[in-house]
């Protein structure tokens, strides 16, 4: 008897060490981030880090402004969300208040594989087929832009804002929709003044989500981007992103240690903290709506 | 007022009309994808694809050490993050699911599971490569890629472990079971087929990363099978990077080829999983 309560007391032990390699795992990428930043900003002064609008740490003049880099991130992230969140939340409203069930139990599945397709897929796909399309009709978009792989990242998260948009509106209440149908509401000012408002957090979520994801994208830029640090806002000309610097910079031979290896810390870091700011709130913020409607 | 209700009434129309059309669009968008790809590299599919080393030539150029790299990739991975992950999983939900430890770790989870697959990449690169001083080896990448799926293989194991029905571990204990034998003997057989499904969709996951392994160094250019743990390699995903930085026409049609073999396995994994996971819920349906 005591053998045996032995023995589950160190099950429930090992047990207990497997969950906290999560925790290990968080924490080592905050210190590992954190160790090498600092060093980093030992021999850069931070305020270059903010304002230098220059990203040269592999060239021989060299220049640490995170800026370049910045706006390239924010550039492809905002192609990609301007046009994933009108076309998600519309195909959401249109599965959850117009198409039969059947259509949506064959549609919804479908766009999902849009999300598991590999990146690197839609990175040739963006570079291969989109941007010479987009070329045949915009004169003077470059081989290399930020226009073609944003929308293409946009087209991968389409699922995430759908699927979990169309969770959020089916979890309003039956009872709101017929409410509105009583009052004489279509369908449309029915989905745009009751449903969407009442499903907002969940549907922010979504977003929030998407965003984050488009932040940390990597592959998708690299190929179809042009890893060219430019500070401009201009889809048409090329652009690098913190993640396609971390990349380039790993790829290539440069020593450890040194002040260039520092940077892809520097870097991540401020990748790392942005999408952990939203990964919190959307966290929080499901939380809440989890309980709205039980 | 006739005049008002006629105009909502058009605008709904409207509306359904544009949305339709768009969720068509996005369908169609799949498909033009899908045919692009299948048109450009379907003709290069052929056997000495399949058992060619990487060369200079894009015509003799094959995936034999990428395919061999990614199965040996997986297979470290798998053995490394499976048993972590399920016990993390069945501790934070038949042990703790209530308690602070769980929360902070569901929390934590949470944020895991949205941190950008380069950070990953970092984190390995300093952890496995340099500081465990495992180099850019088959290991420091299995490790890496492990602890990138683990947050997908813990959540989908709580979540088949909250569908399993409460009667049946009452039922247990009634027979003088202990918390483990319940759950070792009755509860996670139950919710296997649910466990299984989270697996398969996490190893999908995996195959298909490149940003990380190109971060700790896995190599675009490997002339050889990885034979051991220690050894280098290159995948599938990078070897398709690796073709697509190229100039040359002919390697662009070898990796639309690479990617109809990436795509397949792709969708055979998420096929197989979709299939499992709705046997199961029919069958938890008592």
């Amino acid at each position: 008897m005591v053998n045996r309560r032995l023995k589950e007391k160190m099950i429930e032990w090992v047990m207990m060490l497997c969950s906290f390699v999560t925790i290990l795992t968080t924490i080592s990428i905050i210190i590992i981030l954190a160790v090498d930043t600092f060093k980093f900003f030992g021999e850069v002064s931070i305020i270059d880090f903010f304002t230098d609008t220059q990203w040269t740490p592999l060239f021989s003049e060299k220049h640490f402004g995170i800026l370049p880099l910045l706006m390239g991130t924010l550039l492809t992230t905002t192609i990609a969300v301007l046009f994933a969140v009108p076309v998600g939340l519309i195909i959401a409203v249109y599965l959850n208040e117009y198409a039969s069930p059947r259509f949506t139990a064959i549609v919804k599945p479908i766009l999902e594989i849009l999300a598991a397709i590999p990146t690197v897929v839609y990175g040739f796909f963006a570079l291969q087929f989109v941007t010479p399309f987009l070329q045949s009709f915009i004169p003077g978009l470059r081989g290399f832009n930020a226009l073609s792989p944003g929308l293409v990242m946009g087209v991968m998260i389409i699922p995430y804002i759908t699927s979990l948009s169309e969770d959020a509106l089916r979890a309003v209440p039956k009872s709101l929709r017929e409410a509105s149908y009583g009052m004489g509401a279509t369908k449309l000012q029915t989905a745009f003044r009751v449903m969407i408002p009442a499903a907002s957090s969940g549907i922010l979520v979504s977003i929030i989500l998407a965003v984050s994801r488009a932040l940390g994208e990597t592959m998708i830029v690299a190929i179809a981007a042009g890893q060219e640090p430019n500070l401009t806002f201009n889809p048409m000309e090329s652009v690098e992103t913190i993640t396609t610097y971390i990349v380039q910079v790993s790829m290539g031979d440069v020593p450890q240690d040194s002040l260039e290896y520092r940077t892809i810390f520097a870097a991540g870091m401020t990748l790392f903290v942005f999408t952990f700011i939203l990964n919190n709130i959307s966290f929080w913020l499901r939380k809440k709506y989890q309980n709205q409607y039980e | 007022m006739d005049n008002h209700l006629a105009i909502s009434k058009s605008k709904d129309k409207l509306f359904r009309i544009v949305a339709l059309s768009l969720t068509v669009f996005a369908l169609f968008i799949l498909l033009v994808l899908l045919a692009d790809i299948f048109w450009r590299g379907f003709g290069r599919l052929n056997w000495s694809f399949f058992k060619n080393l990487p060369s200079r030539h894009p015509e003799n150029a094959g995936i034999l050490t990428a395919i061999a790299g990614m199965l040996s990739l997986l297979f470290f991975t798998i053995i490394i993050a499976l048993p972590i992950g399920i016990l993390a999983g069945v501790y934070l939900q038949e042990y703790r699911s209530k308690n602070r430890f769980a929360k902070i770790v569901e929390i934590n989870i949470a944020n895991l599971a949205g941190v950008p697959s380069v950070i990953y990449g970092i984190l390995g690169l300093q952890l496995f490569v340099r500081m465990a001083k495992m180099g850019n080896s088959l290991l420091a990448g299995a490790f890496t890629l492990a602890l990138l799926i683990m947050p997908i293989i813990i959540v989908s194991t709580r979540e088949a472990l909250k569908a399993v029905p409460k009667t049946l571990r009452e039922g247990s204990y009634g027979m003088g079971a202990t918390k483990w034998q319940t759950t070792s003997r009755v509860v996670i057989p139950s919710a296997l087929g649910g466990i299984l499904t989270g697996i398969i969709l996490s190893i999908s996951r995996a195959i298909g990363e490149t940003a990380p392994l190109l971060v700790i160094g896995a190599l675009v250019y490997v002339p050889f099978i990885p034979e051991g743990p220690n050894d280098q390699f290159t995948t599938l995903p990078i070897q398709v990077f690796n073709w697509v930085s190229r100039p040359q026409a002919g390697f662009i049609v070898n990796a639309a080829a690479g990617i109809i073999i990436l795509l397949l396995i792709t969708f055979l994994l998420n096929g197989i999983a979709i299939y499992i996971r709705n046997r199961w819920y029919k069958k938890m349906k008592y």
